[in-house]
């Protein structure tokens, strides 16, 4: 039975057991014991419902989308472009012309460094970033900075994982020209004010693209309300399947920037002398998408509304907030991101144990947290750590989950006690 | 799974207790060595006299497979020539990559290493020092310091 209660009602409190039939692989047992899946940040495991989605398109819809009258073609475009607008209600994006499918956060961040920046920056102009950034909000501005002549600033972050709103507005200037930002860190779980970080870069006449990766699948996310100029997130940490993602981004900007890949679908006209584009979205989905990618995305932003983003929000609070409580009894531990305001995300270092020993040992135990530098080392070398272990909480983890993580721990120091 | 396969008393003692750590006065060749799965780094500098080492430290974070590897490795290369080298570290490829068979003897203490191919993920914690060690040999000879 499926979790989604009928439309309209939003229960307060998940139904967690009926939450975790609806994901397969949690029945899973590693090393012949029950998985407890704690690397939701990472990757979040797929709802059946999204399962069955991708398989009910590939099974009886599939055919190229955009291309032919045929009745596959025009049920699969169907399927693709139903998911373009489910994408738009479930952020609230004004048109559907500013949902772009991407492959994930990554491509896009890079498209809009392509495209948005890389034509218009100049020697001297700057973009700003924050000191708890992805490598994906780091490297793609880097690679800008070097084609542009632009500079790379960086807001600097406090002892608690916090980039304090004072820092960020002294790192604005004349010459901001973007901020680019998370909406929550994937290492350290710190929520960012994004609604005033986004207003002081207006102010500044910088426009701000936003990494909500970590945001989308654990709260609403209104970007409109947010004022953001870009926003970029991934299917599979919400619950979808890898290769699909979404740029949103304000149509007026879209419509000014050029083409990132060129390709087909993405041109009205081609000849070898002049080609021109197509209108928006089109313009920047250049060759065949991830159709099914992007259905399973609408199935998975079906369910998530289904049990209610506030319900999800409120779960996953408890259990950060006893996770913390039961990880800060043991003295070996030191608890590494205590921002005020955080996400279910929990990283920390065991005394005398690096964390990929940590790691080991957990998964022995049929734990999964991710260890290392979670693709963020200058947060890493902030703290001083070469790497830390991870637990992340997803909508169906549940207090056992955290149980048996701590259990977990104290075997991994007895092993190295 | 057994854990006390990987983390013999031998690797957590040599974990805790990492021998030939630290820098080296007076090293004729270095490398970096860099896992960026787990962001460890290991500097490896040694002094070779003709074709032997005659001494070799280490240098570095990293977790107890990888430290315990290096300070392992440090004890047996020590005074032995380049080819006796380039055996050991065919050898102990071969431990850590083969499926299963009795560890060489000629491995002596390395054996210990053997429970890490159990545990692919950690394959290259414990061959991380021994490509440094290659790259080392094969680096241009550092000046010699004579502060």
């Amino acid at each position: 039975m499926a979790a989604n209660p009928s439309l309209g009602t939003k229960p307060a409190v998940l139904d967690i057991e009926a939450v975790r039939r609806d994901f397969p692989i949690l029945a899973t047992s590693v090393h012949g014991r029950p998985l407890t899946y704690l690397d939701s940040a990472a990757s979040s495991q797929r709802a059946l419902a999204v399962i069955r989605a991708v398989e009910n398109y590939e099974t009886h819809s599939h055919a190229n989308v955009h291309r032919g009258v045929h009745a596959l073609s025009q049920a699969a475009t169907a399927a693709f472009e139903g998911a373009r607008e489910r994408v738009r209600r479930f952020i609230n994006a004004a048109s559907v012309k500013e949902i772009i499918f991407v492959r994930g956060t990554t491509e896009g961040i890079n498209l809009v460094a392509q495209s948005y920046a890389r034509p218009r920056f100049c020697p001297g102009d700057e973009i700003l970033i924050t000191g708890l950034e992805h490598h994906a909000n780091i490297v793609p501005w880097q690679m800008v900075c070097e084609q542009t002549g632009a500079t790379l600033r960086v807001a600097r972050l406090n002892r608690r994982g916090e980039v304090p709103f004072e820092e960020f507005q002294r790192q604005l200037g004349p010459r901001t020209r973007l901020v680019a930002f998370a909406h929550v860190s994937n290492a350290l779980g710190t929520v960012l004010p994004v609604k005033r970080m986004i207003e002081a870069a207006h102010a500044h006449g910088a426009v701000a693209l936003i990494d909500g990766a970590q945001a989308v699948p654990h709260s609403q996310v209104d970007v409109r309300a947010l004022g953001a100029d870009f926003y970029t997130f991934s299917g599979h940490k919400m619950y979808a399947p890898t290769g699909i993602g979404v740029l949103y981004g304000r149509e007026e900007l879209l419509a000014a920037m050029p083409p990132w890949q060129g390709g087909g679908d993405m041109i009205l006209t081609v000849s070898f002398e002049k080609t021109t584009y197509n209108e928006l979205p089109a313009k920047f989905e250049a060759g065949t998408p991830n159709i099914s990618g992007a259905v399973g995305l609408a199935a998975a932003m079906d369910y998530l509304e289904g049990l209610g983003m506030e319900a999800i929000a409120a779960h996953e609070q408890r259990l950060l907030e006893l996770a913390t409580a039961e990880l800060a009894r043991m003295p070996e531990l030191e608890i590494v991101g205590t921002a005020a305001h955080k996400a279910a995300v929990l990283s920390f270092t065991m005394k005398g144990v690096h964390a990929h020993d940590l790691g080991t040992i957990l998964d022995a135990e049929g734990v999964a947290v991710r260890t290392g530098h979670h693709c963020a080392m200058p947060v890493m070398t902030f703290f001083g750590l070469p790497a830390t272990a991870r637990a992340s909480f997803g909508c169906y983890n549940t207090e056992e989950d955290v149980g048996r993580l701590t259990s977990a721990l104290k075997r991994a120091h007895e092993v190295f006690g | 799974m057994d854990l006390k396969e990987l983390y013999r008393d031998v690797i957590l003692d040599h974990n805790r207790h990492p021998r030939n750590f630290g820098p080296l006065e007076g090293a004729s060749h270095h490398a970096e060595g860099n896992n960026p799965l787990c962001g460890d780094r290991l500097l490896l500098t040694l002094r070779l006299k003709g074709d032997r080492i005659e001494d070799i430290r280490f240098e570095g974070r990293g977790c107890a497979i990888s430290t315990a590897s290096a300070s392992l490795m440090t004890e047996a290369v020590k005074g032995k020539d380049r080819a006796s080298v380039r055996q050991l570290f065919e050898r102990m490829h071969a431990l850590l990559t083969q499926p299963d068979g009795a560890p060489d003897p000629a491995l002596g203490k390395l054996a210990a290493l053997s429970g890490v191919r159990e545990f692919p993920a950690r394959v290259k914690c414990a061959s991380l020092c021994w490509h440094t060690l290659n790259a080392a040999l094969v680096s241009s000879p550092a000046a010699v310091s004579t502060e």
